[in-house]
């Protein structure tokens, strides 16, 4: 089976710093991929630059079969209606409340009816279980909520695929299991093709069907969370263990200590 | 020295960098107008926050700059006996200077810094982004609409100023200082020209709106997306407006009445 997402010899730097040395993703159709690594291996990143709002150094991101930074701006806008995106604070338009939030898509992309926009947002917000907050405003929301706004949005328009951005970061343990639950089931229900970016090892784990490791700019491994998980890798135990020293330091790498101490420049 | 030189460089492209970054998002912004014919809608909502929501500081601050040009001007045209011509002085000074001038600089502080506080906390909160990922492309969803109900708002502004401000200047030379009514009216229409004052400064006031509205929107969309990052766009809205309302004043005046 093809992939749906393919990501051949990508590389990214932001200014001298080098986010991805030649990374190859495959991202099958009907799974749930994660992509997990340290903070700051640029997973976010990834996900921006499979949406194509950041163009690589060198390397190809096809999504379907079209290459996303070949394709012009208004071939880039029809190809990311198929695409959902959760973003990690919610992104959810501050100005209007829940409801218009999930209609937002309906009202910009099709010239449904009053009605039927109606019952799809309510669908939608059931499904998420936040059909009676429709009326709030985003302010109003606790951050679990907020994100599952968002996520009720994101499938407004059903598309192909959704890309969550660290969607277990700061949530209390109701709201996790809940997010947990929710991405698995709409993933199956909809037959969606989800890709998780998440440092949330426990988490990730429990939902995901292929797991790849990033770090330093490349993929460390990959496979499904049980071959992870009886990985010989020093870096992949320490990653999944949670380990606080290992191959990556405790101490951020420079200096000595003692040279530090010693040092008399920074003294005066 | 070098460290100097190095800096200086490096201010330089950055400035440059800036401008040429201001001018593609001008480009960007002017290519979403035409896609507003169709929703008309989005504009008129910006025209109440830009525009509506500016008449109240216009009101009151034309009335009072009115008011004091009228006390000014009868104090020294009185010594030669001219106080009639006080309308004349007053509706020269408001509709060519004043009125497209002070009223720019009232709505950059007013609608311009809340245009650059609005899209840069739009960005820093991924709202942009998150309507990018929708499909939803900002530059005509949110960028195009503010920008034309500036453009419009603008000249309205102005001129609501200049007339509050000539009707000021009467309460006071007339209530006040006793000059007569009918040669503050008739002296007015008879000097102030339709051509010569009242459409140079609509069309300055045209000029001022487009930049602010720019600069306003474009500080927004360029700013660091963190607290202090839209903190400092909102400040450089503000005096960047100050200085190109003020340096293009005197471009357009000395191009409309240089020659007189």
């Amino acid at each position: 089976m093809a992939p749906l997402i393919k990501i051949r010899d990508l590389h990214f730097n932001r200014g001298d710093k080098v986010i991805f040395n030649g990374v190859d993703i495959d991202i099958y159709r009907g799974k749930v991929t994660a992509i997990m690594g340290p903070s700051g291996t640029g997973k976010t990143t990834l996900l921006k630059l499979i949406g194509g709002q950041l163009k690589p150094d060198r390397g190809s991101v096809e999504i379907d079969g079209q290459n996303v930074h070949k394709l012009s701006h208004s071939k880039l806008y029809e190809l990311r209606k198929r695409m959902g995106m959760l973003f990690q604070s919610g992104a959810l338009l501050t100005d209007i409340n829940v409801f218009e939030n999930v209609a937002f898509p309906l009202r910009e992309h099709t010239k449904l009816p009053e009605s039927m926009i109606h019952d799809l947002v309510l669908m939608k917000l059931q499904a998420v279980g936040l059909r009676n907050a429709r009326n709030m405003m985003p302010a109003e929301l606790s951050g679990g909520m907020a994100r599952r706004v968002a996520l009720a949005r994101a499938v407004t328009l059903d598309p192909m695929m959704i890309m969550y951005d660290e969607p277990f970061t700061g949530q209390d343990p109701i709201s996790m299991g809940t997010l947990v639950n929710l991405i698995r089931r709409l993933n199956d229900a909809m037959g969606l093709t989800s890709i998780i970016v998440s440092h949330d090892v426990a988490e990730t784990t429990q939902i995901a069907d292929e797991i790849y490791l990033l770090s330093g700019g490349k993929v460390v491994e990959k496979g499904t969370p049980e071959t992870l998980k009886t990985s010989g890798s020093d870096w992949v135990k320490q990653f999944l263990q949670g380990l606080p020293d290992g191959p990556v330091p405790f101490h951020y790498p420079g200096n000595d200590f003692g040279k530090d101490l010693l040092n008399s420049e920074e003294k005066r | 020295m070098i460290e100097v030189l190095r800096s200086l460089g490096r201010w330089g492209l950055d400035t440059f960098q800036r401008l040429g970054r201001g001018h593609i998002f001008l480009m960007q912004m002017l290519a979403g107008m035409p896609s507003l014919a169709f929703r008309f809608s989005l504009v008129v909502q910006q025209l109440f926050y830009v525009g509506v929501l500016s008449v109240l500081i216009i009101l009151i601050s034309g009335l009072f700059v009115g008011m004091v040009l009228g006390l000014q001007g009868y104090n020294t045209l009185v010594d030669f006996g001219a106080e009639e011509s006080l309308g004349v002085l007053v509706s020269l000074s408001l509709v060519r200077e004043l009125g497209p001038v002070v009223s720019a600089l009232l709505f950059a502080g007013r609608a311009g810094s809340a245009l650059t506080a609005e899209i840069g906390l739009m960005k820093s909160t991924e709202q942009l982004s998150g309507m990018e990922m929708m499909a939803v492309d900002p530059m005509r969803r949110i960028i195009a609409p503010r920008f034309l109900a500036g453009l419009i708002s603008m000249p309205l502004l102005a001129a609501i100023f200049s007339a509050v401000g000539i009707f000021g200047a009467f309460l006071v030379g007339h209530g006040l200082l006793g000059v007569d009514d009918g040669a503050f009216w008739s002296q007015m229409q008879a000097k102030t020209d339709w051509y010569e004052d009242i459409l140079n400064g609509v069309i300055k006031s045209i000029v001022f709106g487009f930049v602010v509205t720019w600069i306003a929107l474009f500080e927004g969309y360029d700013a660091t997306p963190t607290s202090e990052g839209v903190g400092r766009a909102t400040t450089r809205t503000v005096v960047h407006s100050a200085f190109a309302i003020l340096g293009l004043d005197f471009v357009l005046t000395a191009l409309m009445f240089g020659d007189i």
